[in-house]
């Protein structure tokens, strides 16, 4: 077997994150130059930054990725009311665990991205929002926060420029729904989480208590810092063009060494993340399926061929292992990046416990406003789960997918397609599969009644 | 600046057609008004929008423009180009814009709708042939027009409460709820009493009040009709009648001069609910809980049923004659009522004017609650004024009535509905003064009535009332009166014959409408009781803006 050179990280979020001998307090963030950048950015126009910010290119890492600079221009700024900012630190997509890292790691990163965010859209006030299960994180969050605030990095009359904006950690209580932004806002506002009608609820325009609101990842908001400190034109030419910067990427599931790598946009492919950087698969075993972007990213087959043409005309003709790992890539493979929770499968998953598992998790998880997603998404749990539990038809395949066509694109939210796009595409790739389960099994005869 | 006025109308292609609708309205509205119905549960014209039923899925789409340079976009034949929005929208949300084009039929609308009314019932427990809403269920009209007509569901259905008591007058069947949140929106935006809410998530969301809290306000049976299923259910109405039976009449409501357009419910001359009628000037789509029970006093142990004489059963006729001789050529007071229609009071001023009688009026007034239940608790005091009945508005009292019998001036009094001794009047002044009473219900003025003669409940006849805005508003009968009696009218305009030997007025209400508008600055000019039948009249009410009226600000009521 010829060795190939194992792909570099490059580190720039995450740069001081695992050095031995840093820790998550404001000393050492200091010591490492922190804080300097706000310092730089206070000193220029607000619409400065927005300009720096668009410039560089850099899409949201939340799992739509949106670009941010645009995100920000759609800001209602004449309606004369006050402006949030907010960072979604509501990281509940199965699969994904790098915002974790940062909070954990170097909180002192996000709080300063946040600050510089907040003066370049001007907001009055800025929250963090954090699942509960991050209760750890909240303390290290809160803590931070008191010490920057010590410094007069944040609060009032920020380094003596005249600029004032409070930060709030506040804590989720535990629910998927509320990483997506109109639900996050309204569990802020003290209420449901249901997610608001948009038209007319953009949160540009009418966002927390009816006001213009910006919601960005904690990845997207500490990227902000290095935009400035570098400039804009340099962020933008780290990665591929339409996809600055750098990504972490989450690998989990049957590989040797799993974990959460930081590389340039397109720098890699997911053969070389499964095989060089995450050590390959466990021995004997060979490649299913993987999802590339979180549970709500369509799967992908191990054996398939995705081909196409990219927007420049040339085309492509990819493996799995040949999809790039940038915010296209997987895009153009019938997939998403999404949130960069890579699930790799091998031979050893029975594909319809995987799917059950996910259905299981999008009926939990529905917020139960809207009828496709509510009613769809726990019809689809019932359905899976009694497959596997020896009751498997094979009908099943096809009323599973209907169901599912049934909820996509018509949801308040996009809920509905994160819980139907797994099952679309689990089906359509392991039909055998599941027409198989029904087949194996030993099932009464009629024990099945329509209702 | 573009000034979004509501005469303002935009043109928008429905379904290949191209017609005008105002501006600002949304696409549910818009069709409706084409006679297109785009289904829906969730959304209600008074009621934010919620958007959460998504049955009211169409196709949208508007004509393209080129970023750039920002002109329209053409295709080859020179037509604008349509940018049709990839997802379905929904209509409740969508407002109506120049040029948007719109399908509420297509085969992507077709499929939205099959599989919104199957996701609907999955979990539906489909228990009709028990269920109260059915017959005017929404989900029954909506599986049979937009349903696919058939199952595809083997798995075990949810398990909800059945019979949760959500307050003294409702009652929640939650499997059957669709939670549409519309019952939620009414109680914060209409009642403003904030205590139902979701608790749970996903298919199992239920609906429930606030711990400690009950669905209690006057205006808790709203969401009774509010709810498109069956879930929520009036525990009055519950199981009693099949509503395909009930006869639905439209009246008035005579709780308070608010005027509430109601519906009357009625199966063989019998009353089983009373449930509001819309109209957007008076009412919305609502009325208090304490109005809708108003019918029950129509089969009351205390209903004057029979007509009688000294206290000695007679027939109606003799009651009749009895009253005209006591009354004859003496000094009489009349006791009118706020209670009574338009038409029988313009026929008691005429009385007044025959027998050269003194006038009385008294007013019944309580709390408002600035919605619906005004603070003048009779739902005629202005028509008193505008028949010529009344001049000054009335007291809570007949206070003025006990000091002229005390003085001695009147030897008898002909009292409508109205109980003299509870009002100010002692009884020792009465006595030996011949007392007709007519009204609906005994209370102690009947007890010492010479004659009495009973009359019809608001249900039972027709006539007009005019609310705290002037509307004057016409109601025709719901059910039969009681066997053996007359309407009010009949009975005043007999007694005229008795008592006036030139009296011309009779008991037609075209005549009676003629009278009262012909005079040259009579507020009724050029209308009659059929105008007011169609729907609220507006009486000029200026002569009277120096009253002091009781109401204050309320909806669509300003002081």
């Amino acid at each position: 077997m010829i060795s190939k050179k194992i792909p570099k990280e490059r580190r720039v979020i995450l740069k001081n994150a695992d050095a031995p001998s840093y820790s998550n307090k404001i000393s050492c963030y200091i010591k490492e130059g922190g804080y300097n950048v706000l310092k730089k950015s206070l000193k220029k126009k607000p619409e400065e930054i927005g300009e720096e910010v668009l410039k560089s290119g850099v899409r949201g890492r939340g799992g739509a990725g949106f670009p941010t600079g645009m995100k920000w221009k759609f800001l209602d700024r004449k309606s004369g009311k006050p402006i949030y900012l907010i960072c979604n630190a509501d990281e509940s997509e199965p699969g994904t665990f790098k915002d974790r890292q940062i909070i954990h790691k170097d909180p002192h990163q996000l709080i300063e991205g946040m600050m510089i965010s907040a003066y370049a859209i001007q907001a009055k006030q800025a929250f963090i929002y954090i699942r509960a299960e991050f209760f750890e994180g909240a303390k290290i969050l809160n803590r931070a926060i008191t010490e920057a605030k010590a410094k007069g990095f944040c609060g009032e009359n920020i380094l003596g420029s005249g600029y004032s904006c409070d930060l709030v950690v506040h804590r989720g209580a535990g629910a998927y729904i509320c990483g997506e932004e109109t639900g996050l806002i309204e569990s802020l506002e003290g209420k449901r989480p249901n997610p608001r009608i948009k038209p007319p609820y953009f949160p540009a325009v009418l966002g927390l208590y009816q006001c213009p609101t910006i919601v960005n990842n904690v990845e997207t908001l500490c990227n902000v810092k290095h935009i400035m400190e570098m400039g804009g034109e340099t962020f933008s030419k780290i990665g591929k063009p339409n996809n600055t910067g750098t990504r972490i990427w989450c690998v989990s599931g049957q590989v040797k060494n799993p974990g959460y790598f930081e590389f340039e946009c397109g720098a890699l492919t997911l053969g070389e993340m499964i095989y060089d950087v995450c050590g390959g698969l466990l021995p004997g075993r060979t490649l299913q399926a993987v999802i590339p972007g979180g549970s709500s990213a369509k799967i992908l087959r191990a054996d398939e061929r995705f081909k196409g043409t990219h927007k420049d005309g040339t085309d492509f003709d990819w493996g799995i292992e040949d999809i790039p790992l940038d915010f296209d890539g997987p895009m153009a493979a019938g997939t998403m990046s999404g949130s960069g929770g890579i699930v790799v499968m091998d031979n050893t998953v029975d594909m319809v416990e995987a799917m059950a598992n996910i259905n299981a998790f999008y009926a939990h998880e529905s917020c139960g406003q809207c009828t496709p997603c509510r009613e769809g998404s726990l019809w689809m749990k019932k359905i899976s789960s009694r497959m596997c539990s020896g009751d498997a038809r094979e009908e099943d395949a096809d009323l599973l997918l209907s169901v599912a066509n049934q909820i996509e694109g018509r949801t308040i939210c996009a809920f509905g397609e994160a819980a139907a796009w797994p099952t679309q595409s689990f089906v359509k790739k392991f039909r055998k599969d599941f027409l198989k389960k029904a087949k194996t099994q030993k099932r009464k005869k009629d024990s099945l009644q329509l209702i | 600046m573009i000034s979004t006025q509501k005469t303002e109308s935009v043109s928008i292609v429905l379904d290949g057609e191209e017609v005008a609708v105002p501006a600002g309205m949304n696409l549910v509205d818009a069709a409706a008004l084409f006679q297109k119905e785009i289904p829906h549960y969730c959304y209600h014209p008074q009621l934010s929008v919620a958007g959460n039923c998504r049955m009211c899925l169409i196709e949208m789409g508007t004509p393209m423009r080129d970023r750039g340079t920002g002109e329209a976009i053409l295709n080859e034949d020179g037509s604008p180009k349509i940018g049709w929005v990839p997802k379905p929208v929904i209509g409740c949300a969508t407002t109506v814009s120049p040029g948007m084009h719109v399908k509420t039929i297509s085969e992507k609308v077709t499929d939205c709708r099959e599989g919104i009314m199957e996701f609907l019932l999955v979990n539906h427990p489909l228990d009709c042939p028990i269920c109260d809403q059915a017959g005017e269920c929404r989900l029954q009209e909506f599986a049979t027009d937009y349903g696919r007509g058939y199952s595809r569901y083997t798995e075990r259905k949810n398990v909800k409460p059945k019979r949760t008591r959500l307050g003294p007058r409702v009652t929640l069947d939650d499997e059957r709820c669709i939670l549409c949140s519309r019952c939620i929106r009414f109680t914060q935006e209409v009642a403003k009493d904030d205590v139902l809410g979701f608790v749970d998530r996903g298919s199992y969301s239920t609906l429930t009040c606030f711990p400690g809290k009950e669905l209690e306000n006057n205006y808790s049976l709203n969401t009774v009709d509010l709810c498109p299923v069956g879930a929520l259910t009036s525990t009055d109405f519950r199981f009693k009648m099949r509503v395909w039976f009930l006869k639905e009449s439209p009246s008035i409501c005579t709780e308070s001069s608010a005027g509430c357009n109601i519906l009357v419910s009625s199966r063989e001359g019998e009353i089983y609910r009373i449930t509001p009628r819309r109209n957007d000037d008076v009412n919305d789509s609502w009325m208090t809980d304490s109005g809708r029970s108003l019918f029950k006093k129509v089969r009351a142990e205390d209903r004057l049923a029979v007509p009688s004489i000294k206290q000695e059963k007679s027939s109606l006729d003799q009651s009749i004659q009895a009253a005209a001789e006591s009354l004859k050529d003496k000094r009489v007071a009349i006791v009118g009522s706020c209670h009574a229609t338009l038409e029988e009071l313009y026929l008691l001023n005429r009385l007044s004017k025959a027998t050269k009688s003194k006038k009385y009026l008294r007013g019944h007034f309580g709390k408002d609650d600035g919605i619906l239940l005004s603070a003048d608790r009779t739902p005629n005091l202005r028509g008193a004024l505008a028949s010529g009945f009344a001049n000054a508005y009335p007291r809570d009292n007949l206070s003025k009535l006990n000091s002229d019998l005390k003085k001695g001036v009147v030897d008898a009094v002909l009292v409508v509905n109205e109980d003299l001794l509870s009002s100010g009047v002692e009884a020792e002044y009465l006595l030996g003064k011949s007392i007709v009473y007519l009204g609906t219900h005994a209370n102690d003025t009947t007890n010492l009535a010479e004659v009495i003669i009973p009359t019809l409940t608001s249900f039972e006849k027709k006539g007009t009332f005019i609310n705290r805005s002037f509307f004057a508003q016409g109601f025709e009968q719901s059910i039969p009166g009681l066997p053996g009696l007359l309407p009010d009218v009949h009975i005043l305009s007999k007694l005229l014959d008795e008592l006036d030997d030139e009296n011309k007025v009779t008991s037609d209400f075209s005549l009676i409408w003629k009278n009262l508008s012909s005079p040259p600055n009579s507020p009724f000019k050029g209308m009659s009781f059929s105008d007011s039948l169609r729907g609220s009249l507006k009486v000029d009410g200026a002569k009277w803006k120096d009253l002091p009226f009781v109401e204050s600000n309320a909806l669509h009521y300003k002081k």
